[in-house]
């Protein structure tokens, strides 16, 4: 395409809000299309993507809805580029019917979903963390999927390259589910030198491997296809339909169990490799774990701070991946904490999976908040006094 | 949890591989066609045989390989026709071939990148893709099988049904005016618009030949019968003789104003190329932009 002008990876320190170090963060991933419809608290990704797409030699197209930004990110990664569409609530409900293609055909590409106030179109300006079932669950059918949530305009930046990596790696569109004031706020980001990012890229077919022996959708070891791009010389069909190994619709009960079983196992088996948490003091037993992730994790980090600055066994969880959900981790924690207080801008979502997770072994507390505005430190911190006294004896 | 799944026979490749090598190569159009998928699975009678194999004559005509070449569908009994032809194919979801094509070309743009698909799927679900992309120029070749039913859902009523007609949801004629397709194709931009029958095969040839060559977004409607369908409820008879009606019914007008194009039902069928125009692509203004220039 376009020759190219300016550097891809803008090595440095910058101060960015996340919404656009999310886009410098694709983009020094090697993301080289973006299709995208403005959307608030999302279309400044769109913009910083319109601005320097043309200038690093990959495309940027408004297109004119969201259902169609997801169709032409699929192309566009079988075509051999890395592709990534942003959006909001109405516009993420809008992308699950190809949102579901992707995962039928295992199409890599990242989707950043900038969490607003829902249902419909709720509070466009202001913060919400009510997407979190909808990134697993929104496309209709089983499958596997991946998000990631990060808490700052740095972990933009970072976790939009794992992002891809991980959708290059696993062969699934990978959510960012971050939130309004994650991408409206402006801190401090550095961004590495190339050579300091690591990138991983889709696997090929074996030079080796004979067109007609290439079997297009037959999982590797780590359950994961070779990728052949269009024009490869493969003429591989890609289809939403069932199918086999080759590719070919077939309608059974077989064709059916072999693949879904393939498209959730390859997620729940690699999930060691995918999750990632940060932890604080979560050793011995304790009066209460918070969980939290995305924006909602800054004041629940401040309140457990504050709770151990007073000598109290409390611990802090942050979910840097939500999907696939840390359950074993959550298993172990059950045993040792007396109760798990989950802070997050929705009124039970992170909740409702920790709660499955302990298996009634502690209490889960949804600190439940609909939106527009944040929890404050006290109010956690009221949380832990509340329930975290209830620690075993 | 514990997990319990019904075991999986196990996976054997050679069986899969007999699927794909068995009776293949032994019709002329084979090296075009995938390994393995005829018979396809069209009703007899259907008009999708003849256009797929026109589309395949264009594509010769053109010198065009299969390895030049992609295609794009959506949902339908036309949507699947990509899964048939010997090149890297896409089928869809409804309505959204053309977006997911505009991915594919921006992505590879040395890759020939056709849709094919029906009047349901490009008209009613993907109408907004299809002005869009018409609008942009996107450099696509599109080809619309009209039955004017949804055949693959046993024969609803859709967006090119001609008032009267009746369908399984129009059961007492259809009350909705219908689009004229070459006029909508026309008035969003497209630089190519003709409009043949299944009758018109040698024609119809020509016109994919001639859109391979053509850059931007080109449009081609192809009348195509639907005896199980559209023809029994409107008493049309077999595919046999909607291939009758197409032959008595038909005008060639080249370069008739598509706006005088529309489709009555029992009327005559305007047929023929109707536009042939230059406009820049996307690509085109894309690559051209001054993107460089008003750096500071």
């Amino acid at each position: 395409m376009r020759a190219m002008s300016e550097k891809a990876v803008l090595t440095g320190e910058h101060f960015f809000i996340g919404d656009v170090a999310a886009a410098e963060g694709a983009l020094a991933a090697g993301c080289r299309f973006f299709a995208g419809y403005p959307i608030t608290p999302a279309t400044e990704v769109a913009e910083r993507m319109a601005r320097r797409m043309p200038r690093v030699g990959g495309v940027y197209i408004q297109m004119e809805d969201e259902m169609a930004s997801m169709a032409a990110i699929l192309g566009a990664s079988w075509g051999g580029v890395k592709a990534m569409t942003s959006t909001s609530g109405p516009g993420f409900s809008l992308m699950m019917e190809n949102i579901g293609l992707g995962m039928m055909t295992e199409t890599p590409c990242v989707v950043v979903n900038v969490m607003r106030g829902g249902p419909s179109t709720g509070l466009p300006t202001l913060v919400g963390q009510a997407d979190v079932m909808q990134a697993r669950w929104g496309s209709h059918g089983d499958y596997g999927s991946i998000s990631l949530s990060p808490s700052s305009p740095q972990e933009m930046f970072d976790l939009t390259i794992r992002a891809f990596n991980l959708s290059e790696k696993y062969r699934v569109p990978v959510i960012m589910l971050t939130d309004e004031l994650v991408g409206h706020m402006s801190e401090k980001v550095i961004i590495p030198h190339p050579s300091e990012i690591k990138l991983v890229e889709r696997r090929k077919p074996g030079r080796n491997i004979l067109p007609e022996d290439y079997l297009p959708f037959a999982g590797g070891k780590d359950l994961v296809p070779a990728m052949a791009n269009a024009g490869e010389g493969y003429n591989v069909h890609v289809t939403g339909l069932t199918h086999d190994e080759w590719g070919y619709p077939v309608m059974s009960d077989q064709a059916q169990e072999r693949l879904v079983r393939r498209l959730v196992e390859k997620i729940r088996k690699n999930a060691p490799d995918i999750i990632l948490f940060e932890e604080v003091g979560l050793e011995g037993d304790l009066e209460a774990v918070v969980v939290a992730y995305g924006c909602a994790a800054r004041s629940a980090r401040e309140a457990v701070e504050v709770a151990r600055g007073q000598g109290r066994a409390v611990g802090f969880l942050r979910l840097i991946t939500i999907w696939p959900f840390p359950e074993d981790l959550v298993r172990r924690l059950a045993q040792r904490t007396g109760a798990f207080i989950v802070p997050e801008i929705n009124y039970g979502q992170v909740a409702l999976e920790v709660e499955r997770c302990s298996g009634g072994r502690s209490d889960t507390v949804s600190l439940g908040l609909m939106g527009g505005t944040l929890h404050t430190p006290e109010e956690i911190l009221a949380a832990i006094d509340e329930f975290g006294r209830r620690a075993k004896s | 949890m514990i997990r319990k799944m019904r075991p999986l026979p196990p996976f054997d490749p050679a069986v899969l591989k007999a699927k794909v090598t068995s009776d293949h190569g032994l019709h002329p159009m084979d090296v075009y066609l995938k390994p393995g998928r005829i018979p396809h699975i069209w009703c007899p009678g259907c008009g999708l045989g003849v256009v797929l194999s026109c589309f395949i004559n264009g594509l010769k005509m053109a010198g065009l390989r299969p390895q030049d070449c992609s295609m794009v569908s959506g949902i339908g009994c036309s949507g699947r026709a990509a899964g048939y032809m010997n090149m890297d194919t896409y089928h869809t979801t409804h309505g959204r071939a053309i977006p997911f094509a505009t991915g594919l070309k921006m992505a590879k743009p040395e890759l020939t990148v056709t849709v094919f698909s029906g009047d349901g799927d490009l008209f009613a679900i993907g109408g907004n893709h299809f002005i869009h992309a018409a609008r942009r120029n996107i450099d696509l070749k599109v080809l619309c099988v009209n039955n004017f039913n949804y055949g693959m859902t046993g024969g609803q009523v859709g967006p090119t049904t001609p008032i009267q007609a009746k369908t399984t949801t129009s059961p007492y004629g259809n009350r909705e005016h219908p689009f004229n397709l070459p006029h909508m194709a026309h008035a969003s931009g497209a630089v190519y618009v003709a409009r043949w029958t299944a009758f018109h095969a040698r024609q119809l040839v020509v016109s994919v030949a001639e859109t391979m060559k053509k850059k931007g977004f080109t449009f081609i409607e192809v009348i195509a019968p639907c005896p199980i369908g559209y023809g029994r409820p409107n008493k049309l008879g077999s595919g046999l003789e909607e291939m009758k009606y197409y032959r008595e019914k038909s005008l060639i007008r080249q370069e008739a104003d598509p706006a005088e194009v529309g489709i009555e039902l029992g009327g005559e069928i305007i047929v023929g190329k109707f536009i042939d125009a230059d406009r820049p692509t996307f690509a085109d203004l894309y690559l051209n932009s001054p993107a460089d220039k008003d750096k500071k």
